[in-house]
């Protein structure tokens, strides 16, 4: 499906986010070579405990961001609550409280912008299963950045709105079931 | 000329000449801010401004000053709360506090207050523990609207419920509206709460140390620069602190990626609250 390799992955979920990320992140396997980025929509107060979670069930490192933390390859950065997550094109992350995007903070729009900022046709996209229509615009921006595009197949999602947002902004959209989608990172993360 | 690869470089061109033309005229320096973020602000500025390009919005600003508050109300992120993060200030009252006590008179400065949030959270903090008569405080920021904003003391009343359960979780010994009163949908403070207040524009990036602080307190400003930036500003507030003196930063912030990591130890560390080393 993609034509440049892929150098990074970016995944935006809402509600139904732990059913799909359970799906996925826990099949990669430990040389998982790219980064992967997440947000999940949670509310600001709540400590997150996505991380250390899915670093019980998953070979791969998962950790929470930190600012100007160094990206390294297999490894999942998850957004802290209440925190926009970014990606410098310098090989950084970096946090931000900007103001709440589309009632978000963290935003899968900020995410995948500036991901496609840094990453361009090497970067490809991810939304999930969610209840509102954040990561529409990101997605769409990946795909002008040359990136791959990447849906859950809305009509088995938990809440379908976000996945049809986004495939009604980016046609070119592959539609996959979560089973389809994990099977896909191994594919490009492992080719040479 | 569509391909989207050859549109982002343009971009990235008018960004770089964009920051250097506001730091050559008007002495702003935004050069080593976090980029990702920056740069989705000087879109929006672009578009809510009403230019086609950044380079038609720089054109502008170099000849019509009045489009300088303008730019630096997009490019400076206002978010705060009073108590934000209510942790912090317990661990100031509980931890940092009882250290302070022992000064016969101390000098707190607060960098980057916006309009004057987290002030007025340290001043409350100060008079609840009967510190304020001795301290002075410091208020930076680099916006002067914020500052303007921060010297009246003026916040809407429909923040005043989340500011009122911030102090109370932070240990608050008195209830927040014993600080202010409220009229036309605004809670206007007490400015018996300014007496010990010095308010300044101060630029973390282009203005020099302020000497001998017992405290700093800088929260969610270093976040918005790079590293090295981070490195230099750090560096500010190492020759800003008596020895031993504490410097607070954001709750997602750390010193753990900077080259000036070495001249901290963890006071508190799950609150990022720091202890300049004896040397
Ligand atoms: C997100 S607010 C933080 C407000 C408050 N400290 C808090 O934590 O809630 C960031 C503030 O930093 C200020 N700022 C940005 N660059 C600065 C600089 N170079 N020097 C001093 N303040 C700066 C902005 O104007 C803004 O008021």
């Amino acid at each position: 499906m993609t034509a440049t390799a892929a150098r990074a992955v970016v995944i935006g979920a809402s509600a139904g986010a732990l059913e799909a990320l359970s799906a996925i992140l826990p099949a990669l396997p430990a040389d998982f070579a790219l980064p992967i980025f997440i947000v999940v929509h949670i509310p600001p107060d709540k400590q997150s405990v996505l991380a250390t979670l899915f670093q019980a069930s998953s070979p791969i490192v998962v950790r929470e961001a930190e600012d100007k933390e160094p990206i390294r390859g297999g490894t999942a950065y998850f957004a802290p609550p209440d925190y926009h997550l970014l990606v410098e094109a310098d090989g950084h992350l970096s946090l931000s409280s900007d103001e709440l995007v589309l009632y978000s903070r963290p935003s899968i729009d900020v995410l995948f912008e500036s991901a496609s900022d840094a990453y361009g046709p090497g970067l490809v996209g991810v939304i999930l299963s969610g209840a509102n229509e954040d990561g529409a615009a990101g997605l769409r921006a990946v795909v002008d950045a040359g990136g791959t595009a990447v849906v859950q197949n809305p009509d088995r999602a938990f809440a379908p709105a976000m996945p049809e947002a986004a495939k009604a902004a980016c046609p070119e959209a592959n539609v996959l079931s979560l089973q389809d989608i994990a099977a896909y990172l191994q594919r490009i993360a492992c080719r040479p | 000329m569509n391909d989207p690869l050859e549109h982002e470089k343009v971009e990235d061109i008018e960004i770089r000449l964009l920051l250097d033309a506001l730091y050559a005229r008007y002495h702003y320096d935004f050069r080593h801010y976090a980029m990702a973020s920056l740069k989705r602000r000087l879109r929006q500025a672009r578009e809510q401004m009403g230019f086609e390009s950044l380079s038609a919005l720089q054109e502008r600003l170099l000849h019509d000053p009045s489009m300088l508050p303008r730019l630096l109300g997009f490019l400076t992120v206002q978010v705060s709360e009073m108590f934000r993060d209510p942790s912090y200030f317990l661990a100031i009252r509980q931890k940092v506090v009882p250290h302070l006590r022992t000064y016969p008179s101390l000098k707190v400065w607060v960098a980057g207050c916006s309009a004057g949030e987290e002030l007025y959270s340290l001043v409350i903090l100060f008079r609840e523990e009967g510190l304020e008569q001795r301290t002075i405080f410091y208020a930076t920021d680099i916006n002067q609207d914020a500052l303007a904003q921060a010297e009246a003391g003026i916040f809407h009343l429909d923040r005043m419920q989340l500011f009122t359960e911030n102090h109370r979780k932070s240990g608050g010994k008195s209830s927040l509206s014993d600080y202010y009163s409220a009229a036309y949908g605004r809670a206007s403070f007490d400015k018996s709460l300014r007496r010990q207040v010095v308010f300044s524009d101060h630029s973390l990036v282009t203005d020099a140390v302020f000497g001998e602080m017992h405290l700093v307190s800088c929260r969610n400003v270093l976040i918005y620069f790079d590293r090295g930036l981070q490195d230099h500003a750090l560096g500010l507030f190492k020759d800003s602190l008596i020895r031993k003196g504490f410097l607070g930063i954001g709750a997602k912030e750390s010193l753990r990626f900077s080259s000036q990591s070495a001249a901290f130890s963890d006071f508190v560390r799950e609150e990022k609250i720091y202890q300049r080393r004896a040397e």
